[in-house]
């Protein structure tokens, strides 16, 4: 398979304008012949329905939560980057560019990084005009503060909400067009397979989650903004529902997934404290504007943490990346973390953590000045962890946050599917090895509001739609497999929950590739990732039946996709023998334990084919060329 | 750690036809640093291993911004310590030996799906009714073209917090869902950008309220007591006033249409 990425030809700055203008368009008129789906309703399906409906398509829209408004996009706090300078600190355009592209490791595409730079201007304003609350000066002007990776003032929030109040105002447009009648909205309702006709994905095979109806919907083209993966782990900072199953369905149709093993994990977040433990909570990396980051100079001191005196604690990062400090990239300050840690100077009850200070922003800014720029993250700080973090630093410790791997899509958001785009999150597009904080809400909405409305146009109107009724064979069959798949489900009655197939593989995932990986590891892990898969499939416990609410189906039928793509992720990081971003092979490190790249071997995006069931899946490689950024070891010191 | 006792009398109805019943449930080793959802996941692996149907509840981020979870402990919603979501509501707040009482929401407007899980689209109907500025993408202008004065907002940001988790709804003797639509309504009223629509807005959504079969607002204020959010009642005097004003002033649109 040749992997096309279809980006366009010129300089840079003129690619988006020039395929914008040669795309072709669907006249006004046209577009109500048009059918899309779009499956989820986060930032980049949520917006991407409005757009579409608002152009005039009928748009179908489908989230397995009660409303649109509650998918995963609401939980993101710090912000979203965009290159207005309107601090007049030195920002612009090709400066978001050039730090998404570094900050990435040198893995992501150019031009998508570029186009993604240039939008980002006209989200705010959007995100403004719909009422989005963004912080604001005295003046009356937008508010900015500073995120990891960047050495500018370009980050837009809303309190520490940013992701809820953005995904609001997408909802609220949503919900405009479907009182227009402009979107069929389909609530508690989970896509399960998509529909190929004539190698063109044609629809979606869909489980009503109230009644367990299968249903058949057909479309001229499918946009999946599901969003990521981070649940293969357990334990992460995702909703408890985010999966990976639309997404997987696809690819095992067809879409090739590129770089599963790029996952991100998050420095701050609240320690683990037992085995009932259902998820782990960020606390915002804009905490790190004030917030500083230590650890006992001695091994295995328990003294409390206001006692223990200045000259006796290590601002770790601060002192080994003095330019950046507290702000260094994501995948750079985990590992440090875990590398304190690892030398048992880690805190709190498990060894686990480090602190996370406020007192020197309190002394600097007054308590009321801190409240109002993080009051609502601290209160949910002291009820979960039961301490007040005004007068005892918080304990902080990595954990998995975000995806950066995903279906491949070409510049147009294209997978390797015709007709299946895939926005967000769910892509693997424009983050690389890592993704920058305050990029992702970023990402979802340029993906959403402006890439798609042009890119979905032109795919239609450069394409013939035959007329697909629902009773077509490649409909039904895809209809008679998820029936078979959840009666099996059902049948299976063996002794385990499903969650504690889910923990196992969380642990089997974490332990071998999270924040460190080696060949010995990984290797192993596959192998126990597939004794997994083959005791799930003949010793799981779901009970009830298929025609209600059943949320152990539910659960069972995404964790049984995560057991797949855990292989893959474990097979994609044995695969790439460097180390890069947040996939960090312990083999291959610099001197001072930073991650070593291998451009001239590993300077591609890997995409990966699905074989057939219990086949090795195929490798093909999408090379990146880096004709702005030139590749360097990346030195935030 | 300590480990806590606790009697659990939860809510169990099979289908929306059922009629439902309290059933008591005994539960040992918890522990006071898990969650209140953490507990019945506890619970309810317990429940899967003696072979029966574990406790249907709605859930999500967890991290009480999504507004899935939610319901009443002991005649409270969202349980006793306030301005928390039950998902981050710790078992710290309670003491072993405790029995606590767990209902779903109860009111007309939001039919009881299964256990603890209730229908709250009513919710998203309102927002349909005028709950966005209407503003297509792409036609916005530069962010800073129009300034907004600090205050406003971020009385606007304090009201836009609301996560429509119905608690309000559940709490008020009226089943009124005064709070939720006022939050909107000052959210988007407070803001320029919501000033073209604003008393169209206000009288739509009131009455898609109405429509809906939630009750009126009489003042009694338990909306805000249990609001996770802390929205304040604020809301509803400010509501009050648009929708009058809307109310008052309100014509049907005059359908000129193009010419050329």
């Amino acid at each position: 398979m040749e992997l096309d990425p279809r980006i366009p030809a010129g300089p840079i700055e003129q690619r988006w304008d020039n395929c914008k203008f040669d795309m072709k368009l669907v006249n006004p008129a046209n577009k109500r012949k048009y059918n899309i789906i779009v499956v989820g309703t986060g930032l980049a399906g949520g917006a991407a329905a409005a757009s579409l409906a608002e152009l005039g398509y009928n748009v179908k829209c489908f989230c397995f939560q009660d409303s649109p408004r509650r998918a995963h996009s609401i939980a993101a706090q710090g912000g979203i980057n965009a290159a207005k300078n309107y601090q007049n600190d030195g920002d612009s355009i090709y400066r978001l560019f050039y730090d998404t592209v570094k900050g990435g490791d040198f893995r992501a595409r150019e031009s998508n990084v570029y186009r993604l730079a240039q939008i980002s201007v006209n989200i705010i304003d959007q995100a403004v005009a719909q009422g989005v609350p963004f912080a604001r000066e005295y003046g009356g002007t937008l508010a900015n503060r500073s995120f990891g990776g960047a050495q500018v003032s370009r980050t837009f929030y809303a309190r520490g909400q940013t992701g809820q109040q953005l995904l609001l105002g997408a909802y609220q447009s949503l919900e405009r067009q479907i009182s227009l009648g402009k979107v069929e909205m389909h609530t508690r309702t989970e896509m399960l397979d998509l529909i190929v006709i004539d190698g063109r994905a044609r629809g979606i095979v869909t489980r009503n989650l109230l009644t367990g109806a299968t249903d058949v919907h057909i479309a001229d083209a499918v946009i999946v903004g599901t969003g990521g993966y981070g649940n293969v782990y357990y334990l992460s900072t995702n909703a408890k529902g985010s999966n990976t199953t639309a997404i997987w369905r696809a690819h095992k149709r067809g879409a090739l997934f590129a770089n599963p093993c790029f996952t991100q994990i998050h420095p701050t977040c609240i320690p683990v404290s037992g085995d009932y433990q259902s998820k782990l909570t960020l606390m915002s990396e804009s905490l790190r504007n004030d917030g500083r980051i230590w650890v006992p100079k001695k091994i295995g001191d328990t003294r409390s943490p206001q006692t223990i005196p200045e000259d006796e604690r290590d601002y770790y990062l601060e002192r080994a990346y003095p330019s950046f400090g507290n702000l260094v990239p994501r995948d750079v300050a985990s590992r440090a973390a875990k590398r304190l840690c690892d030398e048992g100077k880690g805190v709190g009850p498990t060894g686990l953590g480090v602190y996370l200070d406020f007192s020197d922003a309190i002394k600097r800014l007054g308590q009321s000045a801190v409240a109002e720029r993080y009051g609502n993250l601290f209160e949910m700080y002291e009820r979960i962890a039961g301490e007040n973090p005004y007068e005892v630093p918080m304990r902080i410790y990595p954990a998995i946050h975000y995806t950066m791997g995903g279906l491949w899509v070409d510049y147009q958001l294209q997978s390797t599917i015709p007709g299946l785009f895939v926005l967000g999150e769910a892509n693997f597009s424009d983050h690389g090895a890592n993704r920058l904080g305050a990029s992702a809400l970023m990402q979802g909405l340029a993906d959403g509001y402006f890439v798609i409305p042009y890119t979905v146009g032109n795919y239609l109107a450069s394409n013939k739609f035959d007329k697909v009724s629902t009773d077509h064979p490649a409909a039904l069959a895809a209809k008679a497999e998820v029936g078979e798949r959840v009666k099996k489900l059902l049948s299976i009655k063996g002794k385990r929950t499903v969650d504690s197939f889910h923990r196992e593989l969380g642990k089997i995932i974490w332990d071998y590739c999270g924040m460190a990986r080696t060949e010995k590891g990984l290797t192993e892990a596959i192998a126990k990732v597939r004794a997994l898969k083959a005791e799930f499939w003949t010793n799981v416990n779901v009970l009830g039946t298929d025609g209600e609410l059943n949320q152990s189906l539910e659960k069972a039928g995404r964790v049984a996709d995560f057991i797949e793509l855990g292989e893959l992720m474990c097979i994609d990081a044995l695969d790439r023998k460097e180390s890069c971003g947040g996939h960090f092979r312990e083999e291959y490190q610099t001197p001072d334990g930073e991650a070593q790249r291998d451009d001239e071997a590993y300077a591609y995006a890997a995409a990966w084919e699905f074989a057939g069931e219990g086949k090795e899946p195929v490798l093909h490689k999408e090379k990146l060329t880096f004709e702005y950024v030139h590749p360097s070891q990346r030195s935030y010191k | 750690m300590s480990s806590m006792k606790m009697t659990l009398n939860i809510w169990r109805q099979k289908s929306p036809a059922d009629t439902g019943r309290m059933v008591k449930y005994q539960l040992d080793n918890v522990s006071e640093h898990m969650s209140f959802l953490e507990m019945l996941d506890v619970l309810n692996e317990q429940l899967i291993g003696k072979g029966e149907i574990p406790i249907a509840f709605d859930h999500d981020c967890r991290e009480g911004i999504c507004g899935s979870c939610g319901f009443v402990i002991n005649g409270v919603a969202h349980g006793p310590r306030g301005g928390t979501t039950i998902c981050q509501l710790h078992m710290r707040e309670f003491k072993s030996g405790d029995e606590l009482f767990i209902e779903p929401w109860r009111a007309k407007a939001f039919p009881i799906i299964k256990d603890l899980v209730v229908n709250r689209s009513a919710f998203d109907r309102i927002i349909q009714a005028g709950g966005y500025v209407s503003i297509p993408t792409g036609s916005a202008p530069d962010g800073n073209a129009i300034p907004v004065p600090k205050k406003e907002s971020d009385r606007a940001m304090s009201a836009a917090t609301c996560i429509g988790c119905g608690a309000c709804v559940a709490a008020c003797p009226n089943a009124s869902a005064s709070l939720f639509t006022a939050a909107k309504i000052s959210h988007l009223g407070l803001l320029p950008q919501g000033q073209p629509e604003r008393y169209d807005r206000a009288v739509k959504m009131v009455n898609k309220a109405n429509d809906e079969g939630f009750g009126g607002c009489t003042n009694i204020g338990l909306c805000e007591a249990v609001c996770p959010k802390h929205i304040s009642l604020e809301n509803i005097a400010r509501m009050n006033r648009d929708f009058t004003v809307g109310a008052w002033s309100y014509r049907e649109a005059t359908g000129d249409g193009g010419g050329a």
